[in-house]
């Protein structure tokens, strides 16, 4: 599914809207821990997470992530935006809870990591 | 090639700059995406590490045609039980390292899946030396 369709599933505000909104996601993986996502291998796979800091972008540029939603309507930097648009990131912003986006991802298609 | 990098302990909003300056030399010279990976989440790992326990810390990459090592040497508290801390979950992070998404007592099993070749020195009180070598080509 195009990030871009995700985006408008999920009703969220598209933070780094100069990217290339057309890239696909085939997999997500949700979790506020950091090294559980460094211990992953991911490919067209969307990060889900509800940690709203800098590190949760640097982990997805470590990681090789590219798309990253931050769920629960946390408050997103200017620091993160930048960070993300530097990094290539597409970076989103839901008020929907983690279960909540997983969910509505899951019954689109969108496929667990493992 | 030799680039060198400060870190200074607690600091969390450069926590991962000089990982992510690595990454950047490794794909100028076309190094496989799979091998930068390992590199950058072994070093961004250490990064973390001296960020969140250590008052400061210098990394020196040296960059060969087939390798890099890495050096991560900090003014930390040391590790008294090297053993113990590579176990999975095992930490003495606080509460701030683990609201940064961190300090889940993952990151040494991690550096260690992520290296090819791991040597860690630590005095206690001292500090620690973090010391590994990948390879660069398939």
């Amino acid at each position: 599914m195009q990030i871009g369709n995700i985006a408008e599933l999920l009703k969220a505000k598209i933070l780094t809207p100069e990217l290339y909104l057309q890239r696909d996601v085939d997999y997500a993986f949700t979790s506020d821990l950091m090294s559980d996502v460094l211990t992953g291998d991911y490919d067209k796979t969307l990060l889900i997470t509800g940690l709203s800091n800098l590190q949760a972008i640097r982990t997805a540029e470590m990681s090789d992530i590219r798309e990253v939603i931050i769920g629960r309507n946390k408050k997103v930097s200017r620091e993160m935006i930048e960070l993300a648009r530097d990094n290539d990131i597409i970076l989103l912003q839901s008020s929907y809870s983690l279960y909540k986006i997983s969910g509505i991802l899951y019954e689109s298609g969108v496929k667990a990591v493992y | 090639m030799v680039l060198e990098y400060h870190i200074d302990g607690g600091d969390f909003v450069n926590a991962g700059k000089a990982s992510s300056a690595v990454k950047r030399v490794l794909k100028q010279l076309d190094v496989p995406a799979k091998r930068i990976k390992r590199v950058v989440i072994a070093l961004y790992e250490t990064e973390v590490n001296v960020v969140a326990h250590a008052s400061n810390g210098e990394i020196e990459a040296v960059i060969e045609p087939e390798r890099i090592t890495l050096t991560v040497k900090d003014s930390g508290p040391g590790i008294p039980d090297i053993e113990r801390a590579m176990l999975e979950g095992f930490t003495t992070a606080s509460k701030e390292v683990r609201e940064m998404g961190f300090g889940a007592g993952m990151g040494l099993a991690n550096i260690k899946r992520n290296s090819d070749d791991l040597h860690i020195e630590s005095i206690p009180g001292k500090g620690t030396i973090v010391r590994f070598t990948n390879d660069l080509r398939d």
